[in-house]
């Protein structure tokens, strides 16, 4: 009997062919982490007061280690690096690392490749949040959180809970619905926050400057108001690397090969839309960081999640970290928004590889 | 192996299917047939849970679908279905990977069974040559081998297909249709096949279930089934069956409007004469 030109005795005795498995090498990851770490130690490093690059060196190590390398180093250095720079650079990598990740999740989740963590209305809810933070004067103090950072959390999650529930269709939620309440829900917020910010004269300003967003005010402590939700995060969304790859097919095919479509979807969705809140609520609406490393990773390495989502970290960490050294040093002393750093450098380079690949990467 | 008891399904107010009854063994090639929109996919749609039926049960080895968690009844079915969506940046190894889904906990990777599966699917869909291309540069029927492969990477005693054969030349036609029938054979598996193609179906399948307007209109050996009174009521047209003369099983052809009557016709009741005209 003939199977595909071949007889069935032949087909099934064929000599072994070995399968290779597809390759998950780890030289880009390798590759990504020194590019962060040189970034880490730019970042540290260029500023108003100049340090040499060595001193820098020594007085992390000797932070990390206990042991006294920096000794013989000026005190004020050693605030400069330790208390001052290396907070915001740390706290830059990780709101980086954070948008690439919910990036790159948002973008698998709708196999959409305009998707971006602020997809679903979490930006247009997070500047509402902090709008009415703002012209409502507050001050209180929650679990040592200013009232701007719990709306712009509250905001956030709000308007992407809403846009959940407008999305059901019985028991499921359809991506393409979500999307467009997303889109909807959040041009709702965007005209609200902006009637607050025109009606509400100098405060205008705080609001529009907080939206902008940056990292002007980070500290050690300002980390926590990211990792708690970065890390628990970050592990399961890595976990279902795999899954994110069955889910490019079809919802149905993903069914049909025993994923529970709708419950991940709302475990993805949900851990992506409070990384991103918790991410916003610390440095404010930062954009193309979320859109262009996912598919800057794609490009170079490739569509396989399970290497996609770490390098997008990576990448995208590093990628923050050195887009917010002009952002601090060009108009020095005053800032410019890093949003604006991100966009203006980050575009045209994405372009560059869009054009010189001319495949199909998603 | 597979027991649909009264099964009825809609989409909203359409109704799509209307109380089917079919049941299907360990070793059986079952070929659905039946007009456009007469309910066929929606049976494969039903079966693996897509869409919840408004009435009846779907049984697969012992277990009502219901009652099975996703995975479990990823573990008994596998699914071809028509022109599914591929993501074209992976590879065609990378896709067929994915049938082992089912087999493998959320932190696992693939191991050493799973290569075993997938090498075997590869051979017996002649899909080898093909692992290392990207899903976008395969033409349509390659693309179907590799889907076919996914499922059988699968392992499941259960397969449904649908529409196998759509978009294939007549040699990769016989050579879908030719592994299927050796699965059923060698391997055990049963297999329900939704077939356009009226001849094609009766040449390969061991009995057919007709399927008309969601309801179940016929069902049994290709003889039964593709009897002149049967495709005279079910497609309102004018067909001409006869024996193949080297299987002996129904060959159906259409009789083109202006052909002389000759021998045995089955008359379809025309769309005029329905309408009173």
């Amino acid at each position: 009997m003939k199977l595909f030109g071949r007889t069935a005795q032949e087909a099934m005795t064929a000599p072994s062919l070995s399968v290779a498995l597809p390759r998950r090498s780890v030289w880009p990851l390798a590759l990504a982490i020194v590019v962060l770490l040189a970034a880490v130690l730019l970042g540290a490093a260029v500023g108003p007061a100049g340090i040499p690059l060595d001193a820098v060196v020594r007085i992390i190590l000797s932070r990390v280690s206990g042991a006294d390398l920096a000794g013989g180093l000026p005190r004020q250095w050693q605030d400069i690096v330790w208390e001052i720079r290396l907070p915001r650079v740390i706290l830059a990598g990780l709101v980086g690392a954070s948008l690439a990740l919910t990036g790159a999740t948002y973008q698998a989740v709708f196999r959409n490749p305009l998707a971006d963590p602020y997809l679903i209305g979490v930006a247009a809810g997070a500047g509402l949040g902090a709008a009415i933070a703002v012209v409502a004067g507050w001050d209180f103090s929650f679990h040592q959180m200013s009232p701007l950072t719990v709306m712009t959390f509250a905001g956030a999650m709000a308007a992407a809970g809403v846009s959940y529930l407008l999305a059901r269709v019985g028991r499921t939620v359809p991506v393409t619905t979500l999307l467009l309440a997303g889109v909807a829900i959040g041009s709702l917020a965007s005209s609200a926050t902006s009637y607050l910010i025109i009606s509400s004269g100098d405060k205008g300003l705080a609001i529009y400057s907080w939206i902008l967003g940056g990292f002007n005010d980070s500290s050690w402590q300002r980390l926590w108001l990211l990792v708690p939700y970065l890390l628990p995060a970050a592990v399961l969304l890595l976990a279902h690397g795999r899954i994110l790859n069955v889910m490019q097919l079809d919802e149905e095919q993903a069914q049909q090969l025993g994923v529970n479509v709708e419950r991940v979807k709302l475990l993805l969705i949900g851990l992506a839309t409070l990384v991103t809140a918790a991410a916003v609520s610390v440095a404010g609406v930062i954009g193309f960081v979320g859109l262009i490393v996912p598919h800057f990773v794609r490009l170079l390495w490739g569509p396989d999640h399970r290497q996609l989502l770490p390098l997008s970290m990576v990448v995208g960490a590093a990628f923050l970290i050195l887009a917010d050294v002009p952002a601090r040093t060009i108009d020095a002393p005053s800032e410019i928004p890093v949003g604006i750093v991100t966009a203006f450098c980050g575009t045209p380079f994405f372009l560059y590889l869009l054009r010189l690949r001319q495949r199909a990467v998603f | 192996m597979l027991e649909i008891r009264d099964l009825t399904l809609a989409y909203g107010e359409r109704v799509a299917l209307r109380d089917v009854s079919l049941s299907l063994a360990r070793g059986e090639l079952l070929g659905v047939v039946g007009p456009n929109a007469s309910g066929k996919s929606s049976l494969i749609r039903a079966i693996t849970r897509v869409v919840a039926p408004l009435r009846g049960e779907v049984w697969v080895e012992g277990s009502p679908v219901r009652d099975l968690s996703q995975r479990e009844l990823a573990l008994r079915v596998a699914v071809v279905s028509q022109n599914p969506s591929l993501p074209e940046a992976f590879t065609a190894l990378e896709v067929v990977l994915m049938g082992r889904t089912p087999h493998l906990g959320l932190l696992q990777s693939e191991g050493r069974a799973d290569v075993a599966a997938v090498r075997r699917a590869l051979e017996q869909t002649d899909a080898w040559d093909l692992s290392a291309r990207r899903i976008g540069e395969l033409s349509g029927g390659e693309r179907q081998r590799v889907v076919v492969a996914r499922a059988l990477a699968q392992e499941t005693p259960l397969l449904l297909l649908d529409e196998p054969t759509a978009h294939l030349d007549v040699g990769h036609q016989a050579a879908v249709l030719n592994l299927v029938r050796w699965l059923c054979r060698s391997e055990g598996k049963a297999v329900l096949a939704v077939v356009h193609d009226l001849t094609l179906a009766a040449q390969y399948c061991d009995r057919l279930a007709m399927l008309s307007e969601g309801r179940l209109v016929a069902a049994g050996s290709p003889h039964e089934v593709l009897s002149s009174e049967v495709l005279a009521s079910v497609y309102c047209t004018r067909v001409w069956v006869f024996a193949h003369p080297l299987t002996g099983r129904p060959v159906v052809t259409p009789v083109p409007d202006g052909t002389a009557p000759a021998g045995q016709f089955a008359y379809g009741q025309s769309r005029l004469a329905r309408e009173g005209r």
